[in-house]
């Protein structure tokens, strides 16, 4: 008779990390690096925030003094959503700089078309890094795949002395140096470092709401070295972001079946192929949360997500598919809870899905804040403001 | 239809053709070092592909291709596959380390370069986002929120093109005013990308892929090179 060992069920293990990490620190290279005279390392001003990644090493948030790499896709079409990060970090009282000499970081149109190189795509995100290190701020990224791609230039960035060689050439014609960040920071994660400070300040209760969390896959798969864990959430067998900060709020966070699954993006199929972007988004995302957890809302952390499981579920109606759930970042849902106004600084008159439903539960009249808001825009449209200002706002 | 694997669509070009486009996606420096370890066949990236639940696509097929050097099937692969690939890395799970993402975006990058005509075919339709993120450098901008280029996204696209307007200029940020760009980008920051596009061999991609939108990307360029003092740069 062969006797089998007996293992218990997920729910009932503990969590173990290994005792020594899988991959490699890049810490350790980079300041080898930068020892060499290689490169320059942008270190995380003081104060930061430590937490652990996914294999239990440390990495540092920076807490204020934040350079706002901000995301084409945020700034273009869900305004609200960097809004919502600026908001936030005036509210917190919190130095930072929103600056116009930034680039996007090229990544979408690589991924969708191809039609870039290592070289290129390593030289944009050191422009970016080198412009941010002139100032003294350290950048913030606001990007699910800026984020992600920034790590793949990195890890290309240590391991290719000839990419090194060939960026460093191009820096020096703009007048830069080659700088790499210490960490490379996503905002989510700075809203999770700050969450307890973001309960203190608020203001509107959501113990009501339930809600469900779609991690975006350039966060915590590509390259997911860096990516926050830990064993109080999900037994660190998930990224922590999203959750941790709900859960502070006092949302309760239902799960689903298909949350490791893409939203369906696709970078080139949701500018012109969307079928595939409409039917997997709707089909593995949107119906599996309504079905297995009946959410108020489900939140993320990344413009393509953001952007193609709120507006995917449009056309879903005609089809008779069981759609109609709110879509909001997790920044949004931080200044909402901090009382920020929903159209003045969510700006949730960009999203397509109707969350007005959403509004009421938490005891939020949508219609008077909406009057409140065309109240604005009405002295823009009448001559006596040209724009609205964060004093408009606060 | 289902995506044919036999080589009979491709029969007429030259094994040495495949094989020269095989050997510059095995020459990409990420190959042997991030992009291929070998394959346990476990299915474990098919399982998790957004893509294979939708076109007959697999990255398991694309990573033992390339792993076994077939080079007819990876002919095939890079005509007939991987525009279907969402750059999700989901992939990445792979028990073996592989990056059948990686190992796609390398192979879009040489059929891009060399000017295939079913990459062109996958880009048809894309030319304005090239256009829109190498001349402004930033991407997706408000005013490319039109009902006739978004009509499955419903009314509230419209509500958002007629407003557009106002609606920037009531976004308290003041970099977010802009409706032709995510946000303001100064002029010095558009020269230095131009530069990196120049500089990187960016420019000889997109006159392989599309010379229409190549030429006129010349034409924007070269003007405000010239206007920033650097006249020596030819494309």
């Amino acid at each position: 008779m062969i006797h089998l060992p007996v293992i218990p069920a997920a729910k009932d293990r503990d969590f173990q990390l290994p005792e020594n990490p899988p991959t490699e620190d890049y810490h350790e290279i980079l300041d080898e690096l930068e020892r060499d005279g290689e490169i320059i390392v942008q270190r995380v001003p003081e104060p930061y925030i430590e937490v652990k990644t996914k294999f239990g090493r440390i990495k540092k948030i920076p807490v204020e003094k934040t350079w706002h790499h901000k995301s084409c896709g945020q700034c273009g079409h869900i305004p609200g959503y960097s809004t919502s990060i600026f908001w936030l970090n005036r509210q917190l009282g919190l130095d930072y700089m929103d600056p116009k000499d930034q680039t996007s970081c090229t990544a979408w149109n690589y991924y969708a078309s191809a039609t870039s190189n290592p070289e290129a795509q390593a030289a944009v995100a050191i422009r970016n890094f080198a412009t941010a290190y002139e100032t003294g701020y350290y950048p913030l990224i606001h990007c699910g795949t800026s984020f992600g791609h920034y790590k793949e230039v990195r890890q290309a960035l240590i391991h290719y002395p000839e990419l090194r060689d060939k960026v460093r050439k191009i820096m020096a014609k703009l007048g830069k140096k080659l700088v790499i960040p210490e960490e490379i920071v996503h905002y989510s994660e700075w809203v999770y470092a700050m969450r307890d400070r973001i309960k203190e300040r608020q203001v509107v209760d959501m113990s009501q709401i339930t809600a469900t969390v779609h991690p975006a896959c350039h966060y915590h798969k590509l390259i997911e070295e860096d990516a926050i864990y830990t064993p109080e959430i999900y037994g660190a067998q998930r990224t922590a972001i999203i959750t941790g900060v709900l859960q502070e709020l006092g949302i309760n966070v239902a799960d689903y079946s298909t949350w490791f699954d893409c939203c369906g993006f696709g970078f080139r199929h949701i500018l012109v192929s969307r079928d595939f972007s409409r039917s997997f988004s709707v089909q593995r995302k949107i119906e599996v949360m309504m079905e297995e957890a009946n959410p108020d809302i489900t939140v993320t952390h990344d413009t393509g997500c953001v952007t193609t499981l709120d507006q995917s579920q449009f056309a879903a109606k005609a089809h008779g598919k069981k759609v109609g759930l709110p879509v909001l970042s997790d920044s949004q849902i931080a200044a909402l809870a901090m009382g920020a106004h929903p159209y003045k600084v969510l700006q949730m008159h960009w999203h397509n899905t109707d969350n007005t439903r959403f509004l009421a539960k938490l005891g939020l009249d949508p219609d008077e804040k909406w009057r409140e808001f065309e109240a604005s825009v009405a002295r823009l449209q009448d001559g006596s403001k040209q724009y609205l200002t964060w004093e408009d706002v606060e | 239809m289902g995506l044919d694997l036999s080589t009979r669509q491709y029969d007429k070009v030259p094994y040495e053709e495949k094989e020269r486009l095989f050997e510059e996606v095995k020459a990409d420096m990420r190959y042997q070092d991030h992009a291929l370890y070998g394959c346990y066949e476990c299915g474990i990236c098919v399982a998790a592909c957004p893509s294979a639940r939708f076109y007959d696509f697999s990255p398991r097929v694309i990573a033992q291709a390339a792993a076994r050097e077939d080079v007819d099937l990876m002919y095939i692969l890079m005509n007939d596959s991987i525009w279907d690939c969402s750059q999700c890395f989901s992939c990445d799970r792979c028990p073996r380390h592989n990056s059948p993402g990686m190992l796609i975006t390398i192979m879009r990058e040489v059929a891009v370069r060399n000017g295939l005509g079913t990459a062109k075919e996958a880009l048809e339709g894309y030319g304005r986002i090239i256009y829109k993120i190498m001349s402004t450098g930033t991407q997706v901008s408000p005013d490319m929120l039109q009902p006739n280029a978004f009509p499955d996204w419903g009314g509230h696209v419209h509500d958002i093109a007629e407003n557009l307007d106002v609606w920037r200029r009531a976004l308290p940020p003041e970099t977010l005013h802009t409706t032709e760009t995510g946000w303001e980008v100064s002029d010095k920051t558009i020269i230095e990308l131009y530069l990196i596009w120049h500089m990187t061999g960016v420019m000889d991609m997109i006159e392989e892929i599309d010379e229409g939108l190549y030429d006129i990307l010349v034409d924007v360029m070269e003007e405000r090179l010239e206007e920033a003092g650097y006249d020596d740069v030819s494309f």
